[in-house]
């Protein structure tokens, strides 16, 4: 188990470590980083200008070694537009996105679990296929074309709801509910074919010879089972939603992490932009490891 | 004697098990066990023993439907029943272990868990209370430290242990009918033997019924008072041990006989009895006899109605040919 | 790995096989539909797709009041024909969509081969590929390399391409893996064939089946993110008609006329639900072992 743990631990590291450098590579893809920055206005002067702010005369393995120190420490630099502090940009809309991003994990479970059990239990009925049919339409779904239906008539029509910003709690509730659209039809599958699976297994047919009741089979003895690759799933389907947030933010004027990182990469401010991509990945691999941690906790083989 | 003491714990009149329009798996078996009695149903895998075993306890999986004359449980017919009063019965007066030890028990909870939850579930108890059950029968099965035992996992107990356990748990609120489907099957064969010498020492002690399932004929010598050879979802002969084994009859039984070397008997380099073919998937409304296709005695007359004949006092069998009359095997 | 194949039960599916085969059917229709569009699409057009007309701007759709039979879908907000936009943009989301999958696949059924065949240390190399690439946020570094590269249809495919091969690497390794270890592989070893054969005539065939259907996952996945890099305003740059920019420059004007975005919204649904149906359906057909 330490050994394993530690094994993990380290593959995070490097992991994070190629992303260092992959997100320093993508700033540098431009052919001259200093004129982006600078603007279609601005005169060869103002360009020399900035290069030499910026370091960007410097050998590129200079400036990434310097970067990536600084990163390390927790110092991702100044932000080009707004002249403070990156991590400070970051750390203040970090609630809202976390918020955003639980809320959607939070609906989708809700959803998902309770349907893909149902699923299970009565596979190959009418319930059953309408269950894997509201799974297929979902995952047709473009996320903000449906964020823009639902502003239309949750918002506009029926004025339920705040068509933008998260003031009040209520303006989490569309972004959340269009975050948890596409978690749900993976998140629902795999509850469906893991208990499916379960439901199958010898274990299940002891438990019906025990005399146990049908929900406590299905509840205790199938869902345990059923639970660890969902567990996996919904870990990494919750960072693919921090990472959606990009799109839904700016779908719904939400002031968190994913809209200033696209108000940032349109108004070339890198070292945001570097920021959130690693930042994002650091929280992928913490969610991942965690994922692994609780399934040590769900099944006792992987214990050791 | 009462009545309750001489009527058999189990007995099923005219079982019969179909997979929709295409299978049937059982046909018109029928048998009784007595208290304290072992009654082995034996054939080759695919005969329906263990479908046989599943629709007793009404666990047949999706598409399989049962009917059957009777099956009496300690004179309360299981047919009449609701899948809840069912449910009451399972794991309290009748049991059941299974072939697979190594995937029977749930690996994501410990033994002591799995077990105490029959007792309470039956016996409305606290957890303590069932623990220390579980603690009892561990001990009772054979397995030391069983207090160490109820705290592990599955994965932690070889296939012995594991069997144990399975056979202590369905003990747990004392059975009054232990139905065992090849429990032995998937263990080394002294492990093999140390589980039967148990679960022969268990039934003789607590007054057991035993229905036991084995495809295995040494088994049966050893452990059974009576004998149900099937084949292709019949009964094709059953008697007392002593009877059928003295005398086989059918020719399927006496195929399965000669497929056992007997030490002494057998010459080295003499081959080995073995019965060529496998069994038939029969269809609803076959007729005639299901072994004809294999049989070295077979004649158009096996394409008709068999007659169930006896062959002693307690012994019968069913095949059109009398009991020991001379046999000549069709070209 | 947590996006690895897991088996899927199936028998359900087994027990109304003529709704499958419906299911599939329209699947392949609508595919087959948007591929026929998407090629002859400068015949099927009824107007020049980039024509403005500001006098004959946001016109509805013929089933509301006010519409014209010369613009059946209406027109946009710069007076160009929706229709023709929409047919268009058929087209630019199958180029997408298609070129995305060859460019994703090359590179993860590349990958994905290799470290399934030969294990050790190439394998740890592969996993450690596929999460590195999983843990890099998809649509956030998309966004700022086609800022940075600057907006063009060929930058999308690429960047997409570059993108979208784990879902390959993660098949194409498993089902590899499963191969390696049967008989036939090893003899064709013992044999005396090269490697290059081996993969190329031994394996890559034998998983086929296994990555048409990821292909088929991945089309989705490469036109939907297509649509919200371009709404975003960082995908096909304009006046090209892709269906999410259509999308975000109808934006402003979808409170006075929801058509405006649900025309081509819906389309995106359709065509993305077909490809859907289509997998589904080649999956059952094909018996490929793969969670969604």
């Amino acid at each position: 188990m330490h050994l394993f743990l530690i094994r993990r631990l380290l593959l995070a590291a490097l992991v994070c470590l190629t992303v260092l450098v992959i997100s320093f590579t993508l700033t540098r893809l431009s052919g001259d980083l200093a004129a982006s920055i600078a603007g279609p206005n601005a005169t060869a002067a103002d360009i020399a200008i900035i290069t030499r702010n910026y370091g960007l005369d410097r050998p590129l393995a200079v400036q990434f070694l310097d970067w990536a120190r600084h990163a390390a420490e927790g110092d991702f630099g100044r932000s080009f537009l707004y002249h403070v502090p990156v991590w400070g940009l970051i750390s203040d809309r970090l609630p809202i996105t976390l918020t955003l991003g639980l809320t959607g994990l939070a609906i989708a479970l809700t959803i998902s679990l309770p349907l893909g059990i149902l699923a299970a239990a009565r596979e190959g009925s009418a319930i059953d296929r309408g269950i894997m049919l509201v799974a297929l339409l979902g995952q047709a779904m473009p996320g903000f074309w449906f964020g823009l239906v639902m502003i239309i008539v949750l918002g506009l029509d029926l004025q339920w709801l705040p068509i933008s910003g998260v003031d009040t709690w209520q303006g989490y509730i569309m972004p959340g509910i269009v975050l948890a659209f596409s978690a749900i039809p993976a998140l629902m599958r795999l509850t469906r074919s893991g208990m499916i699976d379960a439901l199958a297994a010898d274990y299940i047919r002891t438990a019906r010879a025990k005399g146990l009741s049908r929900s406590k089979i299905i509840l205790k003895h199938a869902l345990r089972n059923a639970a660890m690759p969902v567990v996996s799933i919904a870990a990494v389907q919750l960072g693919f939603m921090l990472g959606g947030s990009v799109v839904i933010e700016s779908v719904f004027a939400v002031p968190g992490v994913g809209y200033l990182a696209w108000d940032s990469i349109s108004k070339n401010d890198f070292p945001v932009v570097q920021a959130i991509v690693l930042f994002l990945a650091v929280i992928y691999i913490a969610l991942t490891l965690l994922a692994d941690m609780m399934n040590a906790l769900l099944d006792p083989r992987l214990r050791g | 004697m009462t009545s309750s003491m001489t009527e058999p714990v189990l007995s099923i009149a005219n079982l019969r098990v179909a997979f929709g329009a295409r299978t049937e798996a059982v046909r018109g078996l029928s048998l009784t066990v007595g208290r304290g009695k072992t009654h082995c149903m034996v054939g080759e895998s695919g005969c329906g023993k263990s479908i046989s075993a599943l629709s007793l306890m009404n666990l047949l999986p999706r598409g399989a439907t049962r009917s059957a004359d009777h099956i009496r449980f300690q004179g309360q017919d299981l047919l009449g029943l609701s899948d809840r009063e069912m449910a009451r019965l399972r794991g309290d007066k009748i049991a059941m272990i299974f072939q697979e030890p190594m995937t029977s028990l749930n690996p994501a909870y410990t033994t002591g868990s799995q077990m105490a939850e029959v007792f309470e579930r039956h016996r409305r108890t606290t957890r303590r209370q069932a623990m220390d059950r579980a603690d009892e029968l561990l001990a009772r099965v054979g397995i030391t430290a069983p207090g160490m035992r109820l705290g592990q996992y599955p994965h932690q107990l070889s296939g012995g242990l594991r069997q144990r356990v399975m056979i202590a748990m369905a003990l747990m609120c004392d059975p009054e009918l232990l139905i065992a489907d090849e429990p032995t099957t998937a263990l080394d064969v002294t492990v093999q033997a140390q589980l039967l010498r148990l679960l022969q020492t268990l039934q003789q002690e607590l007054g057991l019924a035993l229905l036991l399932i084995t495809h295995d004929l040494g088994i049966v010598a050893r452990m059974a008072h009576r004998v149900s050879v099937m084949y292709a979802g019949q009964v094709v002969e059953s008697g007392t041990v002593s009877e059928v084994f003295a005398a086989p009859t059918h020719p399927y039984t006496r195929g399965l006989m000669a497929c056992i070397p007997v030490p002494g008997t057998t010459r080295t380099g003499e081959p080995l009895g073995s019965i060529p073919g496998v069994v038939p998937r029969i269809p609803p409304g076959f007729v005639g006899c299901g072994f004809r296709d294999r049989c070295d005695f077979a004649t158009p007359d096996c394409a008709q109605t068999v007659p169930l004949r006896g062959a002693g006092s307690d012994h019968s069998y069913l095949c059109r040919l009398p009991p020991d009359g001379t046999r000549v095997a069709a070209a | 790995m947590t996006s690895m194949s897991v088996p899927q039960t199936m028998r359900a599916e087994r027990r109304l096989p003529a709704l499958r085969h419906l299911a599939t059917l329209l699947g392949a229709l609508i595919v087959g539909a948007a591929l026929l569009i998407a090629i002859f699409a400068p015949y099927l057009v009824p107007h020049d797709p980039f024509a403005q007309d500001l006098n004959l701007r946001l016109i509805p759709p013929f089933w509301m009041d006010g519409s014209q039979p010369m613009h059946l879908l209406g027109t946009d907000q710069l007076g160009r024909d929706y229709l023709s936009r929409l047919i268009y943009g058929t087209r630019v989301s199958m180029l997408i969509g298609v070129l995305t999958v060859i460019a994703s696949g090359l590179i993860g059924i590349t990958l994905g081969i290799l470290g399934g065949f030969y294990g050790g240390r190439t394998d740890d190399l592969v996993m450690f590929l596929i999460t590195c690439r999983l843990s890099i946020p998809l649509i956030l570094v998309a966004l700022t390399v086609v800022a940075l590269v600057g907006s063009s249809l060929t930058v999308v495919i690429l960047t997409l391409g570059l993108l979208l091969w784990d879902r390959f690497a993660v098949v194409a390794r498993a089902t590899t893996m499963q191969l390696r270890s049967l008989d036939y592989i090893a003899a064709a070893q013992a044999a005396g064939a090269s490697r290059a054969h081996v993969l190329l005539r031994e394996v890559l065939p034998n998983i086929a089946h296994h990555l048409v259907v990821v292909a088929t996952l991945e089309m989705a996945l490469a036109i939907l993110l297509e649509a919200a890099l371009s709404f975003l305003g960082l995908g096909v740059p304009p006046p090209l008609p892709s269906w999410g920019l259509m999308i975000a420059e109808a934006k402003e004007y979808m409170f006075f006329s929801p058509w405006v975005i649900m025309i081509p919204g819906v389309a995106l649904f359709v065509l993305v639900l077909g490809i859907n149906l289509l997998g589904d359906g080649l999956r059952d057909m094909l018996g490929a072992e793969l969670q969604r």
